[in-house]
């Protein structure tokens, strides 16, 4: 099986209203239309989801692993910068 | 030729639940073979949904198991259609475009039969098989105003499926009952709305529908081509040779 000549589309489901949509894989397609089919029968097979957004992969600007430790790094010692320090009610589910 | 005497309902199962069973072999068939991951999946997940329709409606016309996979070629009831080859994936789409739209139009209006079961059932399959519709109008769109390859697939697929159309408006003495019965669609109501659905894809596709040929007609009284034999074979090796297997 081949499909090299079709671009490559990254897929985000969302699970349930309310909740945000996440990445869950990719799919080849030579349109965004059947970029949205693909993802509906290879990810939402079992339920998974009530709304599909589909990207092409060249599209998405990813930072740089090179540039990780100055991204990244300088936020590991601001512990402070976490909402950990309030109590949360029980009631409250998603935050 | 017929060894099951049936009622017009049991016959009205069958013709329906035949045509979803051996649609759904026929497209399972792709599964591995795809041209690409992701469209054997799709076939995969069509041929999931056909099984599915298939096993409701033959398990409401008696025992589904039995009449799946011990039932011989002339006692199947579906259309010629959906036994046809699946050929390459142009020839495969043309088909898929003109069985699930009828089918579309025929649960469409299904859903207000008398008889509870077909009503629910149709209630529950339309939505389904709009998709199906959708996918396939879609693929021949692409293909038919694809390239020149794709285009004169498109359109070989399309003459191969078009002469087993006239069947899908037939009514015989056996779906005449059933419509008499208030519980089966009376297909011609709805064939001018069909024959124009085509035309419209067909148009936006760039292709020439094909010319219309001699019908050829029998496949919901037993009368089948040559392919169907050797689909069931496949279908019903298992369960034949080894009966008590368990899976």
């Amino acid at each position: 099986m081949s499909g090299h000549d079709w671009p490559l589309w990254e897929v985000f489901i969302r699970s349930k209203g309310g909740l945000a949509h996440r990445h869950v894989g990719s799919v080849h397609a030579p349109d965004a239309e059947l970029a949205l089919a693909h993802a509906r029968d290879t990810y939402t097979r079992r339920l998974e989801g009530v709304s599909i957004w589909v990207v092409p992969s060249a599209e998405i600007v990813a930072s740089d692993p090179e540039q990780a430790g100055e991204l990244f790094e300088p936020a590991e010692s601001k512990i402070y910068r976490h909402p950990t320090f309030y109590d949360i009610p029980d009631e409250v589910k998603h935050i | 030729m017929a060894t099951i005497a049936v009622d017009p309902r049991t016959e009205y199962l069958l013709r329906l639940g035949d045509d979803a069973l051996v649609l759904g072999q026929r497209l399972s068939e792709w599964t591995g073979h795809g041209p690409v991951l992701e469209v054997d999946i799709s076939l995969a997940n069509l041929a999931l949904d056909l099984v599915g329709e298939a096993t409701l409606l033959l398990g409401e016309a008696g025992d589904g198991e039995q009449l799946a996979f011990h039932r011989d070629v002339l006692d199947f009831r579906n259309c010629l259609l959906v036994e046809q080859p699946n050929g390459d994936f142009a020839q495969t789409i043309a088909r898929h475009l003109l069985y699930t739209t009828w089918q579309h139009m025929l649960l469409q209006r299904l859903q207000q039969s008398s008889d509870k079961f077909l009503s629910e059932i149709a209630h529950k399959a339309v939505k389904e098989v709009a998709y199906h519709r959708d996918l396939a109008s879609d693929w021949t769109i692409r293909l038919g105003d694809g390239t020149d390859e794709s285009a004169r697939r498109m359109a070989e697929g399309l003459d191969w499926n078009w002469r087993f159309i006239p069947e899908l408006f037939e009514v015989d003495e056996g779906l005449q009952a059933a419509i008499d019965a208030g519980i089966a669609v009376d297909p011609r109501t709805f064939e001018d709305e069909y024959r124009s659905a085509i035309a419209s894809v067909l148009a936006e596709a760039k292709l020439e529908a094909p010319a219309d040929q001699r019908p050829i007609l029998g496949g919901r009284r037993g009368h089948h081509s040559e392919h169907l034999g050797h689909l069931l074979a496949e279908m019903q090796f298992l369960p034949r040779t080894y009966p008590d297997a368990k899976w």
